[in-house]
């Protein structure tokens, strides 16, 4: 069956959701539990890039638990799965967390993470754990990725739908701006990226080390059909994501607007929290003011 | 080469569905018969290499054989942490096919010929890489690589080179094969040039030199069982490319040798030399230059074989 040119393919709505075990309203809850492995994965294994996981998670929580992702952990290689690629590799916690939370593997790995030995690399690996489905870590690599994913559910014939996660400052990479120009040229309609726009890269602000605005208008111009949305509003978001593909015959990018450190006050937009581990103290206070203590 | 390529490649096709062409904006009128029986299975993806390989990456994750066409300068070194992160990292079953071995481009200069190619490719983990010697090992390679389950690249030459086999050879991934016989010195070569290889041959003949040539179509993984069998037979052995002497067939050969072998062999490594040419030049000048004409070939084979002679 060949995509359709107009018209949406929706995912399975999460039973859970749909059931009424979960609703819309407990989304940010399931942000604030996720953020707190977040901090506490940072610290255990001293890894870095919790200001960038950080800022990730409500966009990751929207689609894994908004309803609209044909997933099911449960048939994690399903050929009609939805394919998610987390381009910024760099955010492995946030995959690692919510894939754990989904029920794809259990959550006590998350401990296990960047220990020697782990499945769960600080970078993460191409089925690894069942839910990961590139390899990512050296940006620019997951768009044009997802490009072929989509193009070959179209040869395959399945309605599946590719999500590209990305950040601001993966859009320096000129692959990324490769795949954009090819995949309308492609008629592409099963692909979208996601980007955590969080305004900074690694050592300055995104709009000034490479001229990224107007950001919108690039991927329009480059024949995309794009949103903003504030990429802290679970609600919006999920929006957003229920309406692909959204009938404009065009690939779909959503410039999430979001806070890099998000939820922990003395993280929220310090860029320093790119590289720095929080201590045994800090990790008490983010989870203080998450709640989760 | 480049014809038996898309003839083989399209009629392969036929009958294995997950195979589709990705190009990098060459090959007018080349694939005109592959994109008439498979249209969807062929992509210009225009001249963006970076993003054409990691494409193929995401087929191959899908289940697709993706065969990426382009000069070889351009999909090889230019996407190269592309095919090292998503095609061998990944380990997936795509194919680059290079096209414009060695100095075949040498008119359009150093932007598109290329001698550091297999260098490259030969220094990533899970890649496999193949230089065919004229066009029937092209389409053997071809139905080779399809019973892989990592990256090849397969460095081919342009159109109208020398057939080199009267029939269809033993051709097997990893496997040398002997073209002629020979006692005195043994030539190990790979690739394109081998036609020119088989002229010097004859030429050392004809000053009472027999030499045994023997083509390694396979550069990774070495064919190390030939090896054993020439460095215990051959007192003086002779690595030949169309690549530079830095990191292709002859250091492969080179580091085997000073790994594993037992008994001192005298090794020549023929190849291009460490430097760019930067003025107008044609191939056959260009092999010349690097002292890779069958004449400049046989008189270095005979220079050492009469030195050594004279010494032993």
């Amino acid at each position: 069956m060949p995509l359709k040119k107009t018209g949406r393919v929706i995912g399975v709505i999460d039973k859970k959701l749909s059931s009424g075990v979960l609703k819309a309203t407990d989304l940010p809850d399931i942000s604030k539990r996720i953020r707190g492995d977040l901090v506490e994965m940072s610290h255990t294994a001293d890894a870095m890039h919790l200001g960038s996981s950080l800022s990730c998670v409500d966009i990751f929580v929207a689609l894994y638990h908004g309803g609209y992702l044909n997933i099911d952990p449960a048939d994690p290689a399903s050929l009609t799965r939805d394919r998610v690629i987390l381009s910024k590799g760099h955010a492995s916690m946030t995959l690692y967390s919510i894939l754990a939370d989904k029920g794809f593997f259990p959550k006590d790995l998350l401990r296990s993470f960047n220990k020697t030995g782990s499945l769960l690399t600080e970078h993460p690996n191409k089925g690894a754990l069942p839910g990961i489905e590139a390899t990512s870590g050296s940006l620019g690599h997951g768009l044009p990725i997802g490009l072929g994913m989509a193009v070959a559910g179209r040869l395959h014939h399945l309605p599946y739908r590719v999500f590209v996660i990305m950040s601001d400052g993966e859009c320096n990479e000129g692959s990324v701006w490769e795949a954009a120009m090819l995949a309308p040229a492609q008629k592409i309609q099963n692909l979208v990226v996601i980007i955590d726009f969080n305004r900074w890269q690694a050592t300055g602000r995104s709009e000034e080390v490479m001229a990224l605005n107007p950001l919108k208008e690039k991927w329009e111009s480059f024949g995309w059909s794009a949103y903003e949305v504030d990429g802290h509003d679970t609600k919006a978001l999920t929006e957003k994501i229920s309406r692909i593909p959204d009938g404009s015959g065009k690939p779909v990018v959503i410039i999430a607007h979001t806070v890099k450190g998000k939820g922990v006050s003395f993280m929220e937009d310090d860029n320093n929290w790119h590289y720095r581990v929080p201590n045994e103290d800090e990790v008490r206070r983010a989870k203080e003011e998450l709640g989760l203590l | 080469m480049r014809s038996a390529f898309a003839q083989e490649l399209a009629s392969l096709a036929s009958t294995d569905d997950r195979i589709i062409i990705l190009s990098g904006d060459i090959g007018n009128q080349m694939f005109d018969e592959f994109q008439e029986k498979f249209p969807s299975r062929y992509i210009n993806c225009g001249i963006a290499e970076a993003n054409m390989v990691s494409m193929a990456a995401g087929l191959a994750i899908c289940g697709m054989r993706p065969f990426i066409y382009t000069f070889t300068a351009f999909d090889t070194t230019r996407c190269f942490e592309q095919i090292r992160v998503d095609l061998c990292y990944q380990n997936l079953p795509v194919v680059i096919i290079g096209l414009g071995a060695g100095l075949t481009y040498a008119p359009l200069g150093p932007t598109h010929y290329i001698c550091e190619d297999i260098a490259h490719m030969r220094s990533l983990p899970n890649m496999t890489v193949l230089c065919p010697g004229d066009a029937i090992e092209v389409r053997c390679s071809l139905r080779e690589t399809l019973k892989q389950d990592g990256p090849v690249y397969i460095r081919i030459a342009k159109k109208n080179e020398p057939v080199v086999h009267k029939e269809i050879p033993d051709f097997q991934i990893g496997k040398a094969m002997c073209l002629t016989t020979g006692n005195d010195a043994c030539i190990i070569t790979t690739g394109s040039i081998l036609p020119e290889v088989l002229k010097a041959h004859e030429l050392l003949k004809e000053k009472l030199i027999s030499s045994q040539v023997v083509h390694f179509p396979t550069v990774k993984p070495l064919d190390l069982t030939m090896l054993s069998s020439i460095f215990s037979k051959y007192d003086l052995v002779v690595t030949l490319e169309e690549h530079s002497l830095i990191g292709g067939l002859g250091s492969a050969v080179a580091e085997w040798y000073v790994d594993n072998s037992a008994r001192h062999v005298k090794i020549v490594r023929l190849g291009t030399r460490d430097e760019f040419i930067y003025s107008s030049i044609s191939q056959k000048e260009a092999r010349d230059y690097y002292g890779l004409s069958p004449k400049k070939i046989a008189k270095a084979v005979e220079k050492q074989y009469t030195y050594r002679g004279r010494i032993s």
